[in-house]
């Protein structure tokens, strides 16, 4: 039996420059690995502070394996702490989110913990007197995650306390979430209502790679948009077009067109689609909002906002956004082929409410567990799921594109749109944190 | 059968059929059983507004179930390798409310709904509200509001119409 926990070697052997053994998508070991060495070490998005927006509000979530709360402080600010009461382990709050008053209360023994987290009261603490208390863990209260950013209302954590910074993690892929957020007039962003979740069943590399799989679009939804073109094309030419249709039809696109749109690479897995243009460029004006726009940053700046299209942005590992169409996905995986998908609406504070219209609407048609694009994906992955217990051919192909130039930092920038570079960045990021150089054989 | 006067037996019995030509696939029938101005509707959170700013699990309009119902028989549909089959079953639909002068009528079914592929079954149950219209030469659909019990869960790929 193959014991990758402890041979780095064997694990760097899985990826190679272009291709990828199909291990990493059905091995449990190394699900277990990524979760420590990958999801731990990276910066994994949270939730969005819109979400707790007074003192006491809560949101909890669970990442790699780790119960945690964001919580926001009397003080206004945005905490990350572990969900777990400091005596004997009892998840400290239940619910998934609302608002805990002044003070968090264990449901078991009462302790209870200021919205800091700090120990607050013990029932009849004299029990205490005497003993080792004062000193050890369960007097220091809730363990607060140290690595936390909060960057544009986008909340994030790094649950290890050792690793790259937030800013030098992300790089310039942070750029989308700006996009993102000044398309607001006022430059903020909410998340509106509730998120569309989509259990996948099946390992969540599969998903993150085909945010930027150009590939894939005019084959795998040609069952969906492809049929809503047909549909369409029974109509006279002059008829307006309802937003979904406006929606459905660009996924059916050629490869030419998803090959222009370009994918820009970066450093730690990140990466978008859509440089040039993309699936959303072409949506119908909304005439109140660029002047909306224009009044709040000067036709220049408005134009260039708005001029960004970009198709997907992936923060490697955890969120994938959607700027032009202001929706985000997050990934939490839960085994090795179990991964669930969370799609939030987000509402551009201050614009009008076509937009949210119009986000709510692509998010449900295309993301939800009723939507007919999703079925063609996850369709998909599952396919890949099952047909890689196949013996004989143990590698996965990553090679469209591929070039020696790669290896040697020539990855990073911007690419034809088709090209499989993303992925292959992915890998790389994937490899240097599941057996870093320097770990041995 | 005079449908226009709205009599309570044929309008339950309408609620009847409508489960039954999803679960028979005869979806060319389901689809003439919506109004042409219609919506079927499954909010994504107990006591969602109907409004076009929250997003739901269903908000079609005709079109839309129309590209479904297609979607389904388009051979590319590879979702739909193993076909997907479904049963309904209802609740004695009740008359919630009647609205004489306007024509419609509002009726309300407890139900489960089962949704079987591949070896898989998944069991959902909720409460469907039919608004009918009533007055012309059919019944028709005006707003199915589909309440899932469990809509804000993770859901698994559903793929028919519950």
């Amino acid at each position: 039996m193959l014991d990758y926990r402890h041979s780095p070697a064997a694990i760097r052997a899985l990826v190679r420059d272009d291709a990828v053994h199909r291990d990493v998508y059905i091995n449990s070991e190394l699900f277990d690995l990524e979760m420590e060495r990958l999801w731990r070490a990276a910066w994994t998005y949270v939730g969005h502070d819109s979400q707790v927006p007074n003192a006491g509000d809560f949101y909890t979530v669970n990442i790699a394996g780790q119960p945690l709360l964001m919580l926001r402080g009397s003080d206004g600010v945005v905490r990350v702490l572990l969900n777990r009461c400091a005596h004997k382990g009892a998840k400290i709050l239940g619910a998934g989110s609302g608002n805990c008053g002044k003070l968090l209360r264990c449901s078991y023994h009462g302790w209870t913990y200021s919205l800091d987290g700090s120990l607050r009261t013990v029932p009849v603490k004299s029990g205490y007197a005497g003993t080792r208390f004062a000193a050890s863990e369960a007097a220091a209260g809730l363990t607060a995650v140290a690595n936390v950013a909060v960057y544009r209302g986008f909340v994030f954590a790094r649950l290890k306390p050792s690793g790259p910074g937030f800013e030098e993690y992300f790089g310039g892929a942070l750029s989308s979430i700006d996009n993102l957020a000044d398309r607001s007039p006022v430059g903020r962003l909410e998340v509106a209502g509730a998120a569309l979740r989509y259990m996948h069943n099946s390992n969540w590399k599969m998903f993150v790679e085909n945010l930027n799989d150009t590939m894939h679009p005019m084959v795998a939804h040609e069952s969906s948009a492809g049929t809503a073109r047909e549909l369409w094309q029974e109509q006279p030419p002059d008829a307006p077009r309802p937003m979904v249709i406006e929606q459905f039809l660009p996924f059916v696109s050629n490869y030419d067109f998803f090959d222009k749109m370009g994918v820009k690479v970066y450093d730690h897995g990140h990466s978008y689609t859509g440089v040039n243009f993309s699936i959303h460029s072409s949506y119908s004006a909304i005439p109140e909002y660029a002047a909306q726009m224009e009044a709040a940053y000067g036709a220049e700046r408005a134009q260039s906002i708005l001029g960004e299209s970009r198709h997907n942005t992936v923060y490697y590992p955890s969120l994938t956004v959607k700027g032009a169409i202001q929706t985000i996905r997050v990934v939490r995986p839960i085994a090795v082929d179990r991964t669930l998908i969370e799609s939030f609406t987000l509402r551009l504070v201050g614009a009008p409410a076509a937009l949210l219209e119009r986000s709510a609407t692509y998010n449900r048609v295309v993301n939800a567990p009723t939507s007919v694009v999703g079925h063609d994906d996850l369709y998909c992955y599952r396919a890949i799921q099952e047909g890689l217990a196949s013996n004989g051919n143990e590698w996965v192909s990553l090679q469209r594109n591929y070039s020696d130039q790669e290896k040697e930092g020539g990855s990073l920038g911007v690419h034809n749109g088709t090209s499989e570079i993303s992925m292959r960045g992915q890998f790389r990021a994937w490899a240097a944190a599941m057996a870093p150089s320097g770990t041995g054989a | 059968m005079m449908q226009a006067a709205g009599d309570d037996e044929a309008l339950i019995a309408f609620v009847y059929h409508e489960a039954r030509l999803i679960d028979e696939k005869r979806f060319d029938e389901w689809y003439d059983l919506y109004a042409d101005d219609c919506r079927y509707w499954m909010p994504l959170m107990r006591g969602q507004p109907q409004s076009a700013e929250h997003t739901s699990l269903f908000d079609e309009d005709k079109l839309l179930l129309k590209i479904r119902i297609e979607r389904l028989r388009n051979p590319k549909s590879y979702s739909q390798a193993h076909p997907s089959w479904c049963q309904h079953i209802l609740q004695a639909p009740r008359m919630e409310s009647r609205d004489t002068q306007a024509g419609t009528v509002v009726l309300r079914t407890p139900f489960m709904y089962l949704e079987y592929q591949q070896d898989q079954q998944e069991i959902y149950a909720g409460v469907a509200w039919h608004h009918l219209r009533l007055g012309g030469e059919k019944i028709l659909i005006a707003l199915k509001k589909v309440e899932l019990l469990n809509c804000e869960a993770a859901l698994p790929s559903l793929q028919l119409f519950p």
